[in-house]
């Protein structure tokens, strides 16, 4: 078994569609018991078990840490993914048995902090859900600003209206509002640590502000699981088994080294934890590398891959694996 | 520059200047020269936005190099306890954007950085310089009393006389290095005393 992938044996208590994209579904352990306790900005990843083909992927917990009777999280459908998020929509229905990992946190809150300040982009809110329960029961400063595309896509904002009233800021792209973010980040009493979840250009543009700013990167926490990218299949031998396998379009390589009874370490199967970190022994081609944990200099290397989110197009490739 | 012995002993680096439009300075004696060289690779009107508080020490060297940085305040203290409550009142209306640069000895390096750890900057988000006297500020473990420039080793503890060693057990939430008794078992036995941190 993989490290820290230890699983939960649950059953899908409810399902409730949020709106036009975003689904919840509740998950309660089989025996009855209380779940593991977590931490706000925590994730698991979800089995997803679809004829002879099984997913994995991770999804922020978004309940109230201080509650383990169940866990929640929320989907987003994407039509054009590779099939996970319309699984869940399609085939998930109350009273399913799946199998989940236990909570794993590359996103906590740093609570020496004298304030946390967090930025959420569509979906990305999904970790601040549990994040905001948690300080809220501990009487924690914070102040959340939530960007979505319009009122109707808000998920959970008249949730955390209702809950947290004016510490929570919104903004619509449809009604052209946007985040000062300058003067947002100018104006934060020292100590206060800023947390960013959305799409990747939002995370891109909020690090590079904070750094131009003089924010420490100490201070700055961000996650962003980069979903596995389809692309043309390929071919590679994995050394230390002695097996030569093929990675299809719609798989990621560290998908098709588990098909081929391989089982490397692996956490957040987004590209952002580190544990799947593949030597590469040998390689005629290009790395196609989509993942926030190699540095660039790893990434121009050719040393190393994470095959939880990269690709490679050329003739060979030898991992160390 | 000190030697890395156990975990909790820190380590200094080399000042550089960081992005940001704010920068406050603490430095004592030598600790000037430490700016003074960092500031030949800071860009054009960094110092516009410094702040540069100053323990010249005895000889009141360096004052002038630091000046002639013309940075937006620049503050001279006869020590760090007269620099205190204005260090803390900066430190309380400051805003995200501030970097800090500790430069000089160690005491004035880990007083500085106690106070502003409790403001809420991480100690690995500061900027520091070990410059000039390896003069350590020791905690007797026994007594808890805080002897200030220790250089012997071992030393004796300025609250309850016992002769200490001092250890490379840092605490950073004290700012002050350990001081074990040395002649537990027989206080008539007294081992040489050496000039260890001059």
């Amino acid at each position: 078994m993989s490290t820290g992938t230890t699983k939960l044996d649950v059953v899908v208590s409810d399902v409730v569609p949020v709106n036009e994209l975003v689904t919840r579904f509740h998950f309660r352990r089989r025996d009855g018991e209380l779940l593991p306790t977590f931490s706000g900005g925590a994730h698991v990843v979800v089995e997803m078990r679809d004829g002879d083909r099984t997913r994995l992927n991770p999804y922020s917990l978004m309940g109230s840490p201080l509650d383990t009777r169940e866990y929640t999280i929320s989907v987003r459908r994407d039509d054009v993914g590779r099939g996970g998020s319309l699984f869940m929509h399609r085939s998930v229905k109350p009273g399913l048995e799946m199998v989940i990992s236990y909570p794993v946190n590359l996103f906590s809150l740093d609570l020496r902090a004298k304030k946390h300040l967090m930025l959420a982009g569509g979906i990305g809110i999904t970790p601040f859900m549990a994040q905001t329960a948690q300080l809220a029961g501990e009487g924690g400063n914070f102040e959340l600003h939530y960007t979505c595309r319009t009122a109707s896509l808000a998920t959970y904002a008249d949730v955390l209206r209702e809950r947290y009233d004016r510490r929570i800021r919104l903004y619509h792209d449809d009604r052209d509002e946007r985040i000062d973010l300058d003067r947002l980040l100018s104006t934060q009493p020292l100590g206060t640590h800023l947390y960013v979840c959305g799409p990747a250009g939002m995370i891109n543009w909020v690090r590079d502000r904070a750094t131009a700013l003089g924010w420490p990167s100490e201070a700055v926490h961000f996650e962003h699981f980069a979903a596995p990218q389809p692309g043309l299949p390929f071919d590679v031998t994995l050394a230390v088994s002695g097996k030569t396998i093929r990675v299809g379009e719609q798989q990621s390589l560290l998908e098709a080294i588990e098909a081929a009874g391989v089982d490397p370490p692996y956490l957040c199967r987004g590209g952002v934890c580190g544990q799947c970190e593949t030597n590469v022994i040998s390689y005629d081609g290009k790395f196609i590398h989509n993942d926030h944990w190699l540095s660039e200099e790893d990434h121009r290397s050719g040393c190393k891959i994470m095959p939880c989110v990269s690709r490679f197009e050329g003739r060979s490739l030898v991992l160390e694996r | 520059m000190a030697a890395k012995t156990i975990i909790s002993r820190p380590i200094y680096g080399t000042l550089s200047p960081q992005p940001g439009k704010h920068h406050l300075f603490i430095a004592d004696a030598e600790g000037a020269l430490a700016i003074v060289d960092m500031a030949k690779m800071a860009p054009p009107g960094f110092f516009g936005g410094a702040e540069i508080v100053f323990i010249p020490g005895l000889d009141g060297k360096h004052v002038a190099a630091l000046e002639a940085l013309k940075p937006a305040q620049f503050h001279l203290a006869p020590s760090f306890a007269s620099l205190l409550p204005r260090l803390k009142q900066t430190l309380g209306n400051a805003h995200m954007g501030l970097r800090l640069y500790l430069a000089g000895t160690e005491g004035l390096i880990g007083q500085a950085m106690q106070v502003a750890l409790e403001a809420g900057i991480d100690h690995t988000s500061m900027q520091t310089e070990h410059r000039g006297s390896l003069a350590r500020r020791m905690q007797c473990v026994h007594c808890k009393g805080i002897t200030e420039n220790v250089t012997t080793q071992p030393a004796t503890c300025s609250h309850c006389g016992l002769l200490l060693l001092v250890r490379d057990h840092y605490s950073r939430r004290l700012a002050a290095f350990q001081g074990v008794c040395i002649n537990a078992e027989d206080r008539s036995e007294i081992p040489p005393t050496e000039e260890a941190f001059p």
